[in-house]
């Protein structure tokens, strides 16, 4: 694992093209709220000319709906919702301005080519520790789209958030570097009952350690 | 005949919405220190870490594990001896679903029409499985579940030519498409035979288990382990940051079918497993 980089928003060119695909990094400043419906008005609001609710230019927008806080909790449970739902929205909201994202999983090859070209980031948090990653938010205001429940869109403030580049602007996708670190052949692939199933899996390290 | 009135059962669900979504249950923490032992990559062992700090997070301060608190999935066995009394039943379930996601602070993640798409407010109404059983019991389990997992499951209907090798094929392919999406390490579901909406409810069901407790039949069990070790050797890995477990376990679920048919379900689960069953 590569050191942990600090970074602080809003995001510029040069921030993010010294991030690359496996980098931990952790998230200080503002960041937004906006998941599928949110998305969906920002895109109608672009549409017919409108001012967007939040200058999200050189923002990152934080796919996530969180859950309601208890009293005390500056927000609730508050972990990433996955990605690709947002994908046909997301290259017009980059060509806008927009710099970052996170979220979880794939993304399609045009929100990855439209990264590239608008000098863009994206970054997965870890997917279902909404309740740690919620340590994270000090404070959380509405800024519109209050009707749509917890997908609303709201202004965050983060400090050291942990996150790990996935797609940088290089062109570089951790999910495919990682899989093809990890990927074994069919060959290295036993199925004998050679551990207590209770164990729930297992896997032969090697070919040739008995397993066949 | 006993008598039972459905404010029991209204109580019961609201309680297990809440204690399911805020609790990890026991064999999803073993499964979770497990696999976090025997990963060999880095990333996703530091990823692992963090999910059990979670665990410990919302348990010690009784908030959800993950925002995406669930559509409410409750199956009921009714034993044919009890007389439910004092209300309609299935509204009684929603009243439980409906108080459990206002006290615990749970999201509410249901929209009232698949293409209007506005919120209920209240995460109602609950998707109810209820079946007629022997006995003057009634078992309850609340299995709340997330969003990003389930639409990373499938139905397909297979000639029965594919068999057995055809289905492995198929499961394994599908996790590997499914990628990071569903929140690596999943449960996965797999329903083999029945009818079109059969087979679906079986894939489902097969998520009720305890994670990696084999399926009875040792033809299903050894199958299970085929697919598990072919999907770990994907590389996939926690989160998707490439490791040598995607899947906690495969639990398949099976029933007899048509001469024409092979259905087939898949239905994965997040690594935030949640399900509760109590009998009353």
């Amino acid at each position: 694992m590569s050191e942990i980089k600090r970074i602080t928003t809003p995001l510029t060119d040069a921030i993010v093209e010294g991030l690359h695909a496996g980098d931990s990094v952790l998230i200080t400043g503002v960041i937004y709220t906006g998941r599928d419906l949110a998305h969906a008005r920002l895109i109608e609001a672009l549409d017919r000319g409108e001012t967007l609710p939040a200058d999200l230019r050189g923002q990152i927008i934080y796919y996530v709906g969180p859950a309601p806080a208890k009293p005390g909790y500056a927000i609730g449970p508050a972990g990433p919702t996955t990605s690709y739902r947002m994908d046909a929205y997301t290259p017009r909201l980059l060509d806008y301005g927009l710099k970052g994202m996170i979220g979880k999983g794939n993304r399609t090859p045009e929100v990855i080519e439209s990264m590239k070209k608008n000098k863009a980031v994206y970054f997965a948090a870890i997917g279902g520790a909404a309740a740690v990653i919620a340590k994270c938010i000090k404070k959380a205001d509405m800024v519109a789209y209050e009707d749509l429940g917890p997908e609303a869109l709201q202004r965050l403030e983060v400090v050291d958030m942990p996150a790990t580049v996935v797609n940088d602007c290089h062109g570089n996708d951790l999910y495919v570097e990682g899989m093809a670190r990890y990927a074994r052949t069919a060959a290295h692939v036993c199925s004998c009952p050679t551990r207590p199933v209770s164990a729930g899996y297992h896997l032969s390290p090697r070919q040739g350690d008995g397993c066949r | 005949m006993r008598e039972l009135s459905v404010q029991e059962i209204t109580e019961a669900v609201s309680k297990m919405c809440i204690s399911a979504n805020c609790q990890a249950s026991e064999d999803l923490v073993r499964a979770t220190e497990q696999t976090n032992a025997d990963e060999q990559s880095p990333a996703a062992k530091d990823a692992l870490l963090t999910i059990r700090e979670n665990q410990r997070v919302a348990a010690a301060e009784q908030i959800a594990m993950c925002q995406d608190t669930g559509l409410a999935v409750i199956f009921l066995e009714i034993g044919q001896e009890v007389h439910l009394t004092g209300g309609d039943l299935e509204e009684a379930i929603h009243a439980g679903v409906r108080k459990g996601y206002a006290d615990g602070y749970l999201r509410k993640s249901v929209v009232a029409d698949p293409l209007r798409r506005k919120n209920t407010g209240d995460n109602t109404p609950a998707i109810i499985h209820t079946r007629m059983v022997p006995g003057d019991k009634v078992v309850i389990t609340v299995a709340p579940k997330g969003g990003g997992s389930e639409n990373m499951s499938t139905v397909k209907m297979f000639p029965p030519s594919a068999g057995r090798e055809g289905i492995i094929r198929f499961v394994v392919d599908w996790v590997k498409q499914a990628g990071a999406n569903p929140c690596p390490p999943t449960v996965v579901g797999v329903g083999i035979g029945g009818t079109f909406e059969k087979v679906a409810y079986l894939a489902k069901r097969a998520l009720l288990r305890p994670i990696g407790q084999p399926h009875t039949d040792a033809y299903y069990a050894e199958m299970e382990q085929e697919i598990l070790a072919k999907i770990n050797a994907l590389g996939i890995g926690a989160q998707g940051f490439g490791g040598t477990i995607t899947s906690f376990a495969v639990h398949i679920e099976v029933h007899p079918c048509h001469i024409a048919s092979l259905p087939l379900a898949v239905n994965l689960n997040c690594h935030v497993s949640r399900h509760e069953t109590v009998r009353i």
